[in-house]
């Protein structure tokens, strides 16, 4: 304690403002480095060239149509969960259930397929399937809305254990309406009838979903910037106390933006499970509950930037799917990439919303 | 009839990682940070070890010295938290990120790294063994006392177990204590519920929230290692250690933050863990898949509970998951 202080090399403080040009030259940076890094990576583990390494993932994402259509259909369901928790996150409501409230709405589509396949034609059983899973998700999303509402539980662990019930339930149907009996698989849902199965437009199986996830990321845009409900999730988001004081009833807006968000991440569960999939499983959410928080937090919970956020992370995950085959390695290997590279874009944040300041000559200023 | 002594042994294996990874969570969480990256550093303990122990083994050659089999793994497991939790720190405290987005970006990376390195470590290594199977550095980390057998039910209860069960019980109680009774306890506390107050008081928030966190990860990572070494009998498989990690965290807000409530908590979780094979269900399978949900839901319920009764003491630490700028008061 005794030894004296000196000044510190530098300075940090909030930036007030930056351009857009500051902003897209540090997050452009941040991804070089963080391809350069993944490349420094594969380089070591494969012993490949990283130019090579790269070409790789380039035919992994766009090589055939055929791919460039399975990224762009991953590309939509990953879009769809991010855009559904965004309303929660601008209102600082931590909601990393998405995995369940997505696997809940799969669950009710596939019970609507399963139960009711034979009985209703499809211009009903595709609306009554769309209802019943966006119900499903938001009530899976609003039972933890209710609590903080009502009692401040803490919200980010709550909805994280939900994931897990929601899990188990489906694996408990999955087992009942198992196919064959003692499959531990439900297969593919009403192979020869296709009841309650998406249509397909213009024969591309994927499109319907780019589509409505296109028109939805439109809407969440408009939702949030032009709306009086959206305004509403900004100010709760910024400030309970000033959300109270201009009278904004914030429990209503806690609870009806989660159920918002759980009826979205519901969806998702169906253009899974009715438009893609055909079948449920445990994992059909596949991870995206919790990528889709770090596209919306990437996308600064802007819906237009997370087209290129989720973008971003689909076309990572592709591409170093195809490095995985190509170089015979673990398919984790994607997982690592994306890693990296997040952690460059999370830390490439803080240049974004501070400012460092050198100082010129120690001792100068006092 | 229900078989106690064969129940409980295995509920306790069950809770050790769970005990270590909620250990380390709470740790970590008293200095205010939520770190969401436990589920993936207890995978990076686990393959950190795993690959101590393959390349000594290897180089070892069918003669292991005991000593170096266990000392090894479980420096390179430490290490590997260790810097797992750094640069959790670096990003959350150093350069201010989103702890939530930060620690699920380790959970990606970590998860990741472990079926990686456990897929592929033997291509990587070129060595000719058909798959990852340390029984050797196992049976060094999982020996029992000898006389643990001839003790009857009494043996098989309390002595049956590999010397990181008993680390971790350890563990768990110098935790407690530090945090209750200590001087540094009551820094990081202070740290965790109001770091503005804590760094007019003199405290040195940084280092606080570094070391909780590093130490924290570590023995979180302690988790994965047990887990592999002891529990798998030294056999990796991907995706094996499952969702322990989160099972962990839950520990921690089940325990309202008391590591030492953690240890009959953790053997709790890891009996409700493995309730489904012991009840009877008959040809029923599906409601076992029911059973398995019980660890969260009585999480879930011990979550309301406490929030609804807002007691002070029961609660996380008030600055959890938020990151402290000097300059933002």
């Amino acid at each position: 304690m005794t030894k004296p202080r000196t000044n510190p090399l530098f300075h940090i403080s909030k930036r007030k403002e930056i351009t857009l040009r500051e902003s897209a030259s540090i997050r452009a940076g941040a991804i070089l480095l963080a391809l350069a890094a993944c490349a420094l990576v594969t380089t070591a583990l494969t012993g490949e060239n990283p130019i090579a390494v790269y070409g790789t993932m380039w035919h992994g994402a766009f090589g055939t149509t055929r791919k460039i259509w399975i990224l762009l259909q991953n590309m939509a369901l990953l879009l769809c969960v991010s855009l559904a928790v965004t309303p929660a996150f601008k209102m600082r409501f931590w909601n990393i259930g998405a995995e369940g409230q997505t696997l809940m709405g799969g669950l009710a589509t596939a019970a609507c397929m399963i139960l009711l396949g034979d009985k209703l034609p499809n211009p009903v059983l595709i609306p009554l399937m769309f209802v019943l899973s966006c119900a499903a998700g938001a009530v899976w999303g609003g039972i933890p809305a209710v609590c903080k509402a009502k009692w401040g539980t803490n919200e980010t662990l709550f909805t994280l254990m939900m994931n897990y019930v929601a899990t188990q339930l489906v694996a408990y149907f999955v087992i009942v309406w198992e196919v064959p009996k003692g499959a531990g698989k439900i297969g593919i849902i009403n192979q020869s009838t296709e009841a309650g199965w998406l249509p397909q437009l213009a024969g591309q199986k994927y499109l319907l979903n780019v589509l409505i996830v296109a028109v939805l990321t439109g809407l969440m845009y408009i939702y949030l910037s032009r709306s009086k409900q959206g305004y509403e999730i900004a100010v709760v988001g910024e400030s309970e106390r000033t959300a109270r004081y201009v009278g904004i009833k914030v429990e209503k807006v806690i609870v009806r933006t989660m159920l918002l968000s759980g009826a979205l991440c519901g969806l998702a569960g169906f253009l899974l499970v009715a438009g893609t999939d055909h079948t449920i499983t445990t994992t059909i959410a596949g991870g995206r509950g919790f990528t889709a928080v770090m596209v919306s937090w990437l996308a600064g919970f802007n819906p237009l930037n997370m087209v290129l956020t989720s973008f971003l992370l689909v076309l990572l995950d592709r591409g170093a799917a195809e490095i995985s085959t190509d170089f015979g390695l673990n398919h984790a290997f994607g997982d690592i990439l994306t890693g990296i590279i997040l952690f460059f874009i999370i830390g490439s944040e803080f240049f974004a919303r501070y400012e460092i300041r050198f100082r010129k000559s120690a001792g100068k200023e006092g | 009839m229900f078989d106690l002594v064969s129940f409980i042994p295995r509920a306790v294996v069950q809770s050790i990682p769970l005990l270590y990874g909620a250990t380390g969570e709470t740790l970590t969480e008293k200095s205010g940070n939520l770190n969401l990256g436990i589920p993936g550093i207890m995978y990076v303990g686990g393959i950190c070890g795993v690959i101590g122990a393959f390349l000594y083994e290897q180089s070892a050659g069918g003669q292991l010295d005991p000593l170096l089999a266990v000392a090894i793994p479980m420096t390179a497991s430490l290490a590997g938290s260790a810097l797992m939790g750094l640069l959790y720190c670096f990003l959350t405290v150093t350069l201010r990120a989103n702890q939530n987005v930060t620690g699920l970006a380790m959970t990606t990376f970590g998860v990741g790294f472990g079926n990686f390195f456990g897929g592929s470590l033997i291509k990587l290594t070129g060595s000719e063994v058909p798959s990852i199977a340390l029984s050797a550095t196992s049976a060094c980390f999982s020996a029992k006392l000898p006389f643990a057998d001839s003790l009857g039910w009494f043996g098989k209860i309390f002595l049956s177990y590999g010397f990181l069960a008993y680390l971790a019980i350890f563990l768990a109680l110098v935790t407690a204590y530090v945090l209750r009774h200590t001087r540094t306890g009551l820094h990081l506390r202070a740290v965790g519920e109001n770091p503005a107050t804590a760094d007019a008081a003199g405290i040195n928030i940084t280092r606080y929230k570094y070391t909780a966190t590093v130490i924290g990860s570590m023995i979180a990572g302690l988790g994965g290692l047990y887990y592999v070494m002891d529990y798998a009998s030294g056999v990796w498989s991907n995706d094996a250690f499952g969702d322990r990690g989160w099972l962990a965290i839950a520990l921690v807000i089940f325990t309202s933050w008391r590591p030492n409530v953690g240890i009959p908590a953790a053997i709790l979780f890891g009996g409700l863990y493995i309730l489904y094979l012991f009840v009877p269900t008959g040809m029923n399978l599906s409601v076992k898949e029911l059973y398995k949900m019980l660890p969260y839901l009585v999480t879930i319920v011990v979550l309301v509970i406490t929030s609804m009764r807002d007691k002070r003491e029961n609660q996380p630490p008030a600055s959890l998951g938020q990151a402290y700028f000097r300059e933002d008061r």
